[in-house]
């Protein structure tokens, strides 16, 4: 990649920005959906829901109806979203045990769960929990329930790791979320669906070659339908 | 005459024995019985078994009944919250055992051990590493795994208000796993903020009914763990 103006390199500048990414996101998901939004960057997608839709947020710690972070210092401490970050509660918002939180994602309530990834593959297997690192410290919260019973998941990421390496992948080296159970993939670079025959490109950031994401895939990319 | 309060955190958890599987309500701090947790801390089991989501923040808590050297073993969903060193550092010189259990399976596996459900078949975790070594079954085309019911000696959760039944009301998103936890242990022990006579309760908005609960402690003011550790409190 050639330096651009400013002595940035051209890659931090190419494509969508993490809010850039939310927003596509959130172009989206329809009116009236039941969505569950993962921890970090899939948090943002809630700023930019279009101008009159309503979205009702499921938090899978035990609340439908979440509303967004209050100010610094304020809230209740045992108002909390998944992230264990206090939150707020929109009208209509409705708390509930485990179970119940669990019964809405397992069985099939929920329209919509947006997932960050460490890596996606080609057939929609997902890796977003572990790098079966020896010294890490497992930990799973409700990943596995979400993708195993979530209509669809929306995975939302950089294209690439920091060190370059490709999150989009013939087959994940990391252990296993759930199989085959990505619907559509959001990155900086593009928007690519996961299909019978692979990935396939949906849309392409502004700017963006195609041949450029392809470079930075780990498996071929179909080119839209 | 039903009257299931008992004088402190201290007398309620008095009998537990060495060895014994405890579940503890909460997630994060949401929901956390610290002053049962304290009390336990105090009264010296050791050799316990915890189920609980996470394993507690700081060095007060969950966290503190682990620094304390009081836990064999873990069974939870998300053992490393930001602000969780204890945990991890026992975790890592190999002085804790960790059962990692997604965290809707956990909620259920409580579920199923309270109703009598010996097992279940989830879609969750089929073809991952958390379901090695466990039996599977396919129903319409789709690989389930099997999954036991838990059950516990004791429970220890907090409710926002209680009768003298047992009944329960929690508050907000501090109510997560404890109307599971109720139902799943011999005996089920609430801190509630405020304890009523029964009666007193709209019996339409009872979430935990009494039946699951053997203990009532009145906890007028509990603490919470991010209060605790912004100031830099540490248990015992």
């Amino acid at each position: 990649m050639s330096a651009a103006a400013g002595g940035k390199s051209a890659e931090a500048t190419i494509g969508w920005s993490r809010d850039g990414i939310a927003e596509r996101v959130a172009q989206d998901i329809p009116n009236g959906s039941y969505v569950n939004l993962g921890i970090g960057i899939p948090e943002l997608v809630a700023k930019y829901v279009p101008a009159g839709r309503t979205l009702v947020y499921h938090t899978e710690n035990g609340l439908l109806g979440m509303g967004p972070s209050p100010a610094a210092g304020q809230g209740d401490p045992e108002l909390i979203n998944a992230g264990k970050r206090r939150v707020t509660m929109m009208p209509g918002a409705a708390f509930f045990d485990q179970a119940t939180s669990f019964a809405m994602i397992r069985g099939g309530h929920l329209d919509l769960s947006v997932l960050g990834a460490l890596q996606v593959a080609a057939n929609g297997d997902l890796a977003n929990w572990s790098t079966g690192a020896d010294d890490a410290i497992p930990a799973v919260g409700g990943a596995m329930d979400l993708v195993a019973g979530v209509k669809r998941v929306f995975v939302m990421t950089t294209h690439v790791t920091k060190e370059g390496a490709p999150k989009l992948v013939e087959r994940c080296t990391y252990p296993l979320t759930g199989r085959g159970v990505v619907t559509r993939v959001y990155s900086d670079l593009a928007v690519i669906d996961i299909t019978p025959k692979g990935f396939q490109l949906v849309e392409l950031a502004p700017g963006v070659a195609f041949d450029f994401v392809q470079e930075r895939t780990g498996a071929p990319i179909l080119r839209p339908a | 005459m039903i009257d299931k309060r008992f004088e402190s955190a201290r007398d309620a958890v008095a009998d537990v024995p060495d060895g014994a599987t405890v579940m503890i309500g909460g997630f994060g701090e949401a929901g956390s019985p610290i002053e049962l947790i304290h009390a336990l801390i105090d009264q010296g089991a050791k050799g316990l078994t915890v189920v609980s989501n996470n394993t507690g923040t700081g060095l007060v808590g969950l966290a503190a009944l682990l620094r304390a050297g009081r836990v064999r073993k873990v069974i939870c969903s998300f053992p490393k919250t930001a602000g969780s060193t204890v945990f991890p550092d026992l975790y890592r010189a190999g002085k804790v055992e960790l059962e990692l259990v997604p965290q809707g399976t956990l909620a259920e596996r409580i579920r199923a051990g309270g109703a009598g459900i010996a097992a279940f078949y989830t879609p969750t975790a089929a073809g991952t590493p958390l379901a090695d070594g466990k039996e599977t079954r396919v129903f319409n085309g789709r690989e389930h795994v099997l999954e036991h019911g838990l059950r516990a000696d004791f429970t220890l959760i907090k409710g926002r208000i209680a009768d003298t039944h047992g009944n329960i009301m929690f508050h907000r998103t501090a109510r997560n796993f404890a109307p599971m936890m109720a139902t799943a242990a011999a005996v089920t022990i609430v801190q509630a903020a405020e304890v009523v006579s029964a009666g007193e309760l709209d019996p339409e908005s009872i979430v935990t009914p009494g039946i699951f609960v053997d203990r009532v402690v009145h906890v007028p003011s509990p603490a919470l763990e991010s209060a605790l550790n912004e100031a830099g409190a540490s248990y015992p």
